[in-house]
């Protein structure tokens, strides 16, 4: 099976300083890829080439190649609009609109004509919702401002939002940091079910958490890829000494 | 360690002390606050009592009762000539003016004439307009006093109008009453014919060139060169350029107008037109600085958020940072735009201080501003003209509160709660 990502060599710049250095790597279809590492390993601003993110950060500059299946997403054919379509994002902090719980997630459809009628979008918020497990809490609600719900509510609906364009990836990053345990394990649940779905790359801080979430592990420390595997023999037989002392709890 | 420290005595005398000082300066702190704001409540208090104290009476009139007998000398109009457009004019040749004259003379003597306004056969007119079966009847009414008895019956005039007016009200003839005529009437020579309307009107149509040209190219500006333009040394000059453009002092943006728009393009001078381009100049740099700061201030994480859902960056800047950004917007456009509603000093190098003695019905006729009213009236050696110009103070503010009103309202309206 062709990987649907795939990056080959990817370098990152900003400005004169080099923050990811030459990694390659395959993300699998319909799986959990976690990128884990220490603060400023570089881990985040990797995720964030995969739907060309740092294009708004005017220093940035990315070498190297990255194939969405098979095709270059850096080439200049490529419609960056319908790229981040494909490859949707969660971001650390919930950061829903502060307009309506339904019009957070009826924004995107909208915005790409998947929804003309109002019947046909009713149904994709719903659907988009149910997805997200956040249906049952607000159906009852759905013009509330998204901003009112609870923080884990908010990251659901984020990612209802992302899932509500249909996307083929989605790109987490640390989406459980600035939440309770207890919406924590509902987000890792959601994770779940959705990855028989959709690729998804996860950025996470929580070592138990990319253990019980991932299927396949990246190590990076200091811009590098330092390992990558399947997740049980990163956490149970790491092959480099530095990702057995990160894990281990030495440094990090 | 050879020398421990020793634990702190908390309670010792010099710490109850530090902390009677802290308490001391922070009463002293907020006495101070206190004290500010109610210096300024004070005058703001007493600028508004003394203009509404001097301003009132420039609503009100002073009139003279005047019999006027139209049964034993018949004016040569007919109630026919009275429907239409010729009624004023007939009334005119008719001699109406000279007939009200001569009724003042026969009831308040030699020299009565000059008691009443000169504008008091009009309200003849308008009455005999309004019920044209006086033209043949006896009647009396009220009709406007010269300015000399109106300042005397208001205020203090001098001591031969004082005399008069005592001698009239003694007769039952003096009376004062609300009049709508500053309300309606345009700039006169005459105190008591003098109106708020023209420039008033004035105000209105060159504020709303103003506000027409400055708010959508201001907010473009400030939109593009936030979330477009490129940081470089051009974006910088251009920066620099605008904050001092805000501090440039108006008659400068006056002389601009005057060399641009009347030098350059020919506009009519005095017209509200011109003074609206040239107060947009004025209020863009204003409208451009504050949206500027608005836009910066709505939260990246929107930014981010719009565009992993595959928003273009139009769509982010239309669909969530322009509409996030507009109370901030709207709060610049206001001060912007209450500043070039008192601005004076501009307005007057392109001509906008002539003496209009009709409002303006066009953006291309002249005119004249609240503010330039109120500066030419505060000048007129007529004393009459005092209560006028506070009047027209009154009448400025009235407009500048509303104009503020209706800022606060968008501003919640467009408000986003959190």
């Amino acid at each position: 099976m062709t990987p649907k990502i795939s990056a080959r060599d990817v370098s990152v710049f900003y400005g004169a300083k080099q923050a990811i250095d030459h990694v390659s790597i395959d993300v699998d279809r319909d799986t959990v890829l976690a990128f884990i590492g220490p603060s400023g390993c570089g881990k985040s601003t990797f995720l964030r080439t995969l739907n060309r993110m740092n294009d708004t950060v005017a220093s940035a500059r990315v070498t190297g190649e990255i194939l969405l299946d098979g095709e270059d997403i850096y080439a200049s054919g490529m419609d960056v609009v319908q790229l981040r379509a494909r490859v949707g994002m969660v971001f650390q902090k919930p950061n829903p609109f502060p307009k309506s719980i339904y019009e957070n997630v009826a924004y995107g459809p909208r915005i790409h004509g998947l929804a003309t009628a109002r019947a046909d979008l009713d149904a994709l918020v719903e659907q988009s919702l149910l997805r997200a497990g956040l249906w049952d809490e607000v159906k009852d609600r759905l013009s509330d401002s998204g901003t009112a719900l609870s923080g884990g509510q908010q990251q659901r609906l984020c990612i209802a939002r992302a899932i509500a364009v249909d996307p083929e990836v989605i790109l987490m990053d640390e989406p459980c940091s600035a939440l309770d345990p207890i919406a924590t394990a509902r987000i890792e649940e959601l994770i779940h079910e959705l990855k028989g779905r959709y690729a998804i790359v996860i950025v996470t801080h929580n070592m138990q958490q990319a253990a019980r979430v991932s299927q396949n592990t990246a190590f990076f420390h200091l811009g590098r890829l330092v390992e990558f595997g399947a997740t049980s023999d990163i956490f149970t037989n790491p092959r480099e000494e530095r990702t057995r002392d990160y894990i281990t709890g030495r440094y990090g | 360690m050879n020398n421990p420290r020793q634990p702190t005595d908390w309670t010792a005398a010099a710490v109850a002390r530090r902390t009677r000082r802290r308490y001391a300066a922070e009463r002293r702190f907020r006495l101070a606050g206190l004290a500010a704001v109610w210096l300024s409540a004070a005058f703001l208090a007493w600028l508004l009592a003394s203009m509404v104290w001097q301003g009132t009476s420039g609503f009100r009139q002073t009139r003279i009762t005047l019999p006027i007998d139209l049964a034993a000398a018949p004016l040569p109009v007919t109630p026919a000539q009275l429907r239409g457009r010729g009624a004023d004019l007939a009334l005119a040749g008719a001699g109406l003016d000279a007939l009200v004259d001569r009724a003042a003379v026969r009831t308040l003597g030699p020299g009565g004439d000059a008691l009443i306004s000169d504008g008091a056969w009009l309200v003849v007119r308008d009455a005999i307009k309004r019920d044209p079966a006086l033209l043949h009847r006896r009647f009396t009414i009220a009709v406007p006093a010269a300015s000399a008895i109106d300042v005397a019956a208001k205020h203090d005039g001098t001591p031969a109008a004082e005399a008069m007016v005592a001698t009239l009200d003694a007769r039952g003839l003096l009376g004062i009453g609300w009049s709508g005529g500053f309300l309606t009437a345009a700039d006169s020579t005459d105190s008591t014919r003098v109106g708020i309307w023209g420039a008033l009107k004035g105000s209105l149509l060159t504020m709303a060139v103003t506000l027409a040209l400055a708010f959508p190219i201001g907010v473009l500006a400030a939109l593009y060169l936030e979330e477009y333009a490129p940081r470089n040394r051009w974006t910088d000059l251009i920066e620099v350029s605008i904050n001092n453009l805000a501090a440039v002092p108006s008659i400068i943006f006056g002389l601009l107008g005057l060399a641009v728009f009347l030098g350059t393009f020919h506009l009519p001078r005095s017209a509200p037109l011109v003074g609206g381009l040239t107060l947009a100049l004025m209020t863009m740099p204003v409208i451009v600085i504050t949206g500027r700061n608005a836009i910066k201030a709505v939260p990246p994480s929107i930014r981010d958020a719009a565009l992993a859902v595959g928003a273009s960056p139009v769509q982010v800047v239309f669909d969530h940072v322009l509409p996030l950004a507009l109370p901030g917007i709207l709060t610049g456009t206001i001060i912007g735009m209450a500043r070039a509603l008192g601005e004076t000093a501009p307005l007057l190098m392109i001509g906008m201080r002539a003496f209009i003695a009709s409002p303006p019905g066009r953006l291309t006729d002249p005119a004249t501003v609240l503010p330039v009213q109120i500066f030419l009236w505060s000048d007129d050696i007529d004393r009459g003209f005092i209560e006028k110009t506070s009047a027209a103070i009154i009448v400025l503010l009235v407009v500048l509160l509303a104009m503020n009103g209706i800022a606060i309202y968008l501003r919640n309206r467009f408000e986003t709660r959190w």
